[in-house]
């Protein structure tokens, strides 16, 4: 209270004074400012430093290391970057990497973004409790356990002439489309299964966007001549031009890192690493490796090249989205 | 472009917005839509852009019912409160909008974007962002862009409830004389009755989503059909009365506990038809205080309370009680009246109003 009555008195003070009081107060202000920052920031930081760096250093320091289920009763033994040879060289490396890249393009473009765009924009358009009804049937596979939402899944794709889908699909376009099958077409089914998914978290937050845009703009877009393609295209999606922005960094970020519906699908076959991407190829080297043989540090070295390559790709988007914009100091003065 | 609404109405399940609006307008005409809020302005201007669907009637320019037509295809321009400006473009981006749409050479419409701009004095933003202009000037913007495409018919809605009162003073000029030289028909929807008595030629008064009169500002000044419009048109409002028309001597009186006026012949008789209770209108410049310019006459001065003071400037907005029945009277400065004096006032019976109070509808012009 004494204090708060000093300070008070000395600003009173340095405003009869002059400049020079203001100046050291104000720098003094901006020092106690920096350091009340700091303070906010700490509790994150603390998470961060303890379920991402600590973790990811303990990863890199394992990723040196020959650990296994074969010798881990035994002191580690640092191999240097043989690891690393070892991932490079693996002949499958090739077809894993272009697996993932696949995996993570089609997923993304036609679904997570896609797809959820399409849903967003019709399901906005409609009336509004209609709307509401589609999003929320969109949910229910996100809804779902995974373990249930795959097994459907496999019941749908089960061969001919089992399976949901070949049974009655056919019937309807007259006999052609037949015989898809969760075997024969590994890959459209572990996109469909992912993106069904995939697509309700990117109509959510498109959905609140495209709701947020002032219904005055489009009637004035209406007015000025534009159908409902030219709105679509010059003013709602650059209305939502950071929504959009963030779920493309987002979803490439979590596909890329995703694996367990395509383990609980196809667990990467059928055959030899036909839909196995990146990130189960990880799994099953550190866990569950074909001869009962967990390979820790080998998987180690498969999770922390992804997690390097996770990072660059999330500083490129950063950049390449400018998104600091967002954060960008408010111009109130010219408004 | 002639504009013709018959019977226009829409509604929502259970909500009215518009209910049998019939009005015409000719060509070149300004039309202020007037109303307090929620009285169907918006909707009933939302249904001749073609954004919304009339549930009922037709709307027609030029003899034509474009009830079908999309909003794309019927020619209008349109400018509201919040300016609708598209945020990520620029103030060229803004105004060329209609024109990239109508698919235009790329010299032409910069010469156009050029020439409008010009007109609203933004000739030099055109490279601006939005977020970088004032108010006054993306009304300027807003007002391009529906100018741009050389509409046939312009509609507003409340464009200039957003900015400051001198500029609305400024831009309520500009809009009007701008509206004149280009002579393009024009719908102006405000709840500001002073914007809608300077700038229209003919003002649709509208209530609860029924027009509840359609007429020159002047007519609906000195002759409303309906209380509703005599109570809504003028600031500061009229005064209304219960009274009792009476005949005596020949003469008619509007008469109740707190008040006794002698009527003119003309007017006391249409009012006297009514059989009895009327309410009686007359508006606070029709009430005088006894002076040097107005002396007291006979049948016409009763004596009042100051009660509330209300200094606007040039003269004094009194409230009077004559008997426990109020009244707003406007005095000039120089009575220097205070709040217990007793006033003398003379009423000028011959601008008084009347109305039946079951119907609300005027004894004199309904
Ligand atoms: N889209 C809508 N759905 C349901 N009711 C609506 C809709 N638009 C308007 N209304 C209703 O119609 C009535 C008239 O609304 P309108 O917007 O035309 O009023 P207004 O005269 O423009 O009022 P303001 O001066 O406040 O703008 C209101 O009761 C309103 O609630
Ligand atoms: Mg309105």
């Amino acid at each position: 209270m004494t204090k708060q009555v000093e300070e008070e008195a000395e600003a009173l003070a340095r405003v009869a004074v002059g400049a020079p009081g203001k100046q050291r107060s104000s720098r003094g202000r901006r020092a106690r400012s920096t350091a009340s920052a700091y303070g906010f920031m700490a509790p994150a930081a603390a998470l961060v430093l303890t379920f991402f760096v600590a973790p990811g250093i303990l990863l890199l320091i394992l990723s040196l290391t020959n650990l296994s289920s074969a010798n881990f009763s035994q002191a580690w033994n640092f191999i240097g970057l043989d690891n690393y040879e070892r991932l490079f060289t693996d002949p499958f490396f090739p077809k894993i990497a272009r697996n993932t890249l696949f995996y993570v393009l089609t997923t993304l473009i036609f679904f997570n973004l896609g797809l959820a765009l399409v849903l967003a924009l019709v399901t906005t358009s409609i009336p509004r409790r209609a709307g509401f009804f589609f999003r929320l049937v969109w949910l229910l596979p996100r809804l779902t356990p995974s373990v249930v939402y795959i097994l459907m899944w496999k019941r749908i794709g089960s061969a001919d002439p089992f399976g949901i889908y070949n049974q009655i699909v056919p019937e309807f376009l007259g006999g052609s489309g037949g015989n898809l099958y969760l075997g024969g077409s590994p890959w459209t089914f572990v996109i469909l299964t992912n993106g069904f998914i995939g697509a309700s978290f990117g109509m959510i937050i498109f959905t609140s966007a495209l709701e947020s845009i002032p219904k005055d703009l489009l009637t004035a877009a209406k007015v000025d001549g534009a159908g409902t393609w030219r709105i679509i295209r010059d003013i709602k999606l650059p209305m939502i031009k950071w929504p959009l922005l963030f779920i493309a960094t987002y979803q490439t970020l979590s596909l890329l890192t995703s694996f367990e519906y395509i383990l609980l699908l196809t667990e990467g076959g059928p055959g030899l690493f036909t839909t196995e991407v990146w990130a189960l190829t990880s799994y099953k080297r550190a866990f569950a490796s074909y001869f009962g043989n967990s390979q820790w540090g080998y998987g180690a070295t498969w999770a922390i090249v992804l997690v390097t390559i996770a990072l660059v790709l999330a500083v490129v988007y950063v950049k390449l989205f400018k998104f600091n914009e967002l954060v960008e100091e408010p111009r109130i003065e010219n408004l | 472009m002639r504009v013709e609404l018959d019977n226009l109405s829409k509604s929502w399940d259970d909500v009215i917005g518009a209910d049998r609006i019939t009005l015409d307008i000719t060509d070149g005409e300004l039309v202020a839509f007037l109303g307090p809020s929620g009285c169907g302005k918006t909707t009933t201007l939302l249904m001749v852009a073609g954004i919304y669907k009339p549930t009922g009637g037709t709307i027609s320019f030029d003899g034509h019912v474009v009830n079908e037509v999309a909003p794309k295809d019927r020619g209008i321009g349109m400018v509201f409160q919040s300016y609708a400006l598209y945020p990520h473009m620029s103030v060229f981006g803004n105004i060329s909008y209609p024109l990239r749409l109508q698919k235009l050479g790329k010299g032409e419409i910069k010469e156009r974007v050029q020439a409008v701009a010009d007109m609203m004095g933004i000739g030099d933003l055109l490279d601006r962002k939005i977020a970088q202009l004032s108010g006054g000037q993306q009304q300027r913007v807003a007002l391009g862009r529906a100018l741009v495409k050389q509409p046939d018919l312009l509609l507003f809605d409340e464009p200039l409830s957003n900015l400051d009162a001198r500029l609305r003073l400024t831009m309520r000029g500009e809009i009007k004389r701008l509206q004149e030289d280009l002579g393009i028909t024009s719908i102006y929807v405000t709840h500001d009755q002073v914007e809608a008595m300077t700038m229209a030629d003919r003002i649709a008064v509208m209530s609860k989503g029924v027009l509840q009169a359609y007429d020159v500002p002047e007519a609906l000044y000195d002759r409303p059909k309906t209380l509703f419009v005599a109570a809504f048109v003028g600031n500061p409002p009229m005064n209304f009365f219960d009274v009792d028309i009476v005949r005596d001597n020949g003469d008619f009186r509007a008469k109740s506990e707190a008040i006794d006026l002698v009527l003119p012949q003309d007017r006391g008789e249409k009012a006297a038809a009514a059989d009895g209770k009327v309410i009686m209108g007359v508006r606070p410049e029709d009430i005088n205080v006894v002076g040097d310019a107005t002396p007291p006459a006979e049948g016409l001065t009763l004596n009042g309370e100051a009660v509330v003071v209300e200094p606007l400037g040039r003269e004094d907005l009194v409230g009077i009680s004559i008997n426990g029945v109020d009244m707003r009277v406007l005095v000039d400065k120089t009575k220097e009246v205070a709040v217990g004096d007793t006033i003398s006032l003379v009423f000028n019976t011959s601008r008084a109003q009347f109305f039946d109070p079951e119907t609300e509808l005027s004894l004199l012009w309904a």
